[in-house]
């Protein structure tokens, strides 16, 4: 997963401090695993440091200060990279297709998000033939096979998801973005 | 093993084996396709997936002439087989066509041995001829032992193999599957799918698979996607990497 990319996400309809940033995460992506505070706050600085946001005025109510970040053009172009590149399926199963749809809903609209779901399932479905291929030789031995299942139907579990997805995505648009 | 085959046929295909332009069909008010097109070449394996109610099922029952269309073409060799009549289209099924579905339909009077042997029979192969030929195939399925059982006394997998020799013994060239393994365990669907996969692949028989398993339609080298009755995007064993490349008219 990648952190930055989620911040760049959440701060691309505005500009937000850090303790804002960890809130709006746990909003945004319930079922991942919660950023450390400091976690956030190191990613941000390799952000400033590259150049992919900007930090602006500092705020103080109440608290200690804090310094309100938004996204550069620099950032935002690294971010629709980012959303529009298709992941290499894993072998693992991965929250970050939901986010990417989230994200997609957020910063740009249902068609981009319906489009990274097609693409991905294209992709899933790639890969599902290379591992059926190698479980159907007739000369692959049985841990080939094993392994080739557990992939399979990591990959096949993900699938389902996407396609259930496509069949939400209007209503999940209107939900983020009522 | 090899078998000759028992029924005087055209020659291989070349070019596009199936194909079906523009096709509609509905039930009554309910339009089940409307307007698809797709093409196989001979040795294509094609998974045409889609969502329960989709209208790959229909879309299958229209390609193998089992239903004619309201509107559009389907052509097998190049030639228009949609406005054939029932007989014609028949017989088309008998010489040229495979067809399996999820439950294999065998005949429970009949065993497995008469069972694989009866597309022959009603072709007019001669009974000894097709009774070996049955067997031969039986062979090829791992199911030779259960020659002179009869499917109640089969498991699903047996009973599912024995419909897939039938349904490969006149050596079609299209074989057209609905969901075959459907009602077969993991093990036993993966079983009788590889075998199936493996024979058609090396007779160069053209399979159509129509299936909500993604797991089975990665046996295949295409997928058709069909959705509210029309084509929604086809991938390939090839890279992908935009879904507007691989749009098809429909």
């Amino acid at each position: 997963m990648s952190a930055g990319h989620a911040l760049l996400g959440l701060l691309a309809d505005g500009e937000r401090h850090g303790y804002d940033l960890r809130r709006q995460y746990l909003r945004r992506f319930p079922a991942a695993k919660p950023l450390a505070a400091a976690q956030i706050y190191a990613t941000l600085e390799r952000l400033l440091r590259d150049g992919l946001v900007a930090a602006g005025a500092t705020e103080r109510a109440g608290g200690p200060d804090r310094t309100i970040f938004t996204v550069t053009a620099q950032g935002r172009a690294e971010l629709h990279r980012w959303l529009s590149e298709v992941e290499v399926p894993s072998e693992y199963v991965a929250n970050l297709l939901s986010m990417k749809v989230v994200l997609a809903l957020l910063v740009a609209d249902e068609k981009s998000a319906a489009d990274f779901l097609r693409r991905q399932r294209e992709a899933h479905l790639a890969r599902m033939r290379e591992h059926t291929r190698v479980k159907s030789d007739p000369d692959a031995d049985l841990l080939r096979v094993v392994a080739a299942d557990y992939a399979l139907n990591h990959l096949d579990a993900d699938l389902r998801w996407i396609d259930t997805t496509l069949q939400r995505v209007t209503q999940l648009a209107e939900e983020i973005r009522p | 093993m090899t078998t000759t085959k028992p029924l005087p046929t055209s020659k291989p295909v070349a070019g596009d084996v199936i194909s079906a332009r523009s096709v509609v069909k509905s039930y009554g008010n309910s339009p089940a396709l409307r307007g698809v097109s797709l093409t196989a070449a001979r040795g294509d394996v094609l998974a045409v997936t889609g969502p329960s109610g989709s209208g790959k099922s229909t879309l299958l029952s229209c390609l193998a002439g089992i239903l004619r269309p309201d509107a559009g073409e389907v052509r097998f060799a190049g030639r228009r087989i949609d406005t054939d009549n029932e007989a014609a289209r028949s017989a088309l099924r008998r010489r040229e066509f495979g067809v399996l579905f999820q439950f294999g339909q065998v005949v429970p009077e009949l065993t497995a041995q008469e069972n694989v042997a009866l597309p022959l029979l009603l072709s007019g192969v001669r009974r000894r001829e097709a009774m070996t030929a049955a067997r031969s195939w039986l062979d090829r399925f791992g199911v030779a032992d259960l020659a002179d059982q009869r499917p109640p006394q089969m498991s699903g997998g047996q009973a599912q193999r024995v419909a897939v020799a039938r349904a490969m013994v006149t050596e079609p060239e299209v074989l057209f599957a609905d969901e075959p393994t459907g009602a077969l365990d993991t093990l036993a669907g993966e079983q009788v799918l590889d075998q199936l996969m493996r024979v058609a692949r090396d007779g160069g028989t053209t399979v159509l698979l129509v299936t909500h398993d993604a797991k089975v339609a990665a046996y295949a080298d295409r997928e058709i996607v069909i959705r509210d009755g029309m084509v929604d995007g086809q991938s390939t064993s090839q890279a992908t990497t935009s879904v507007g490349q691989h749009r098809i008219h429909t």
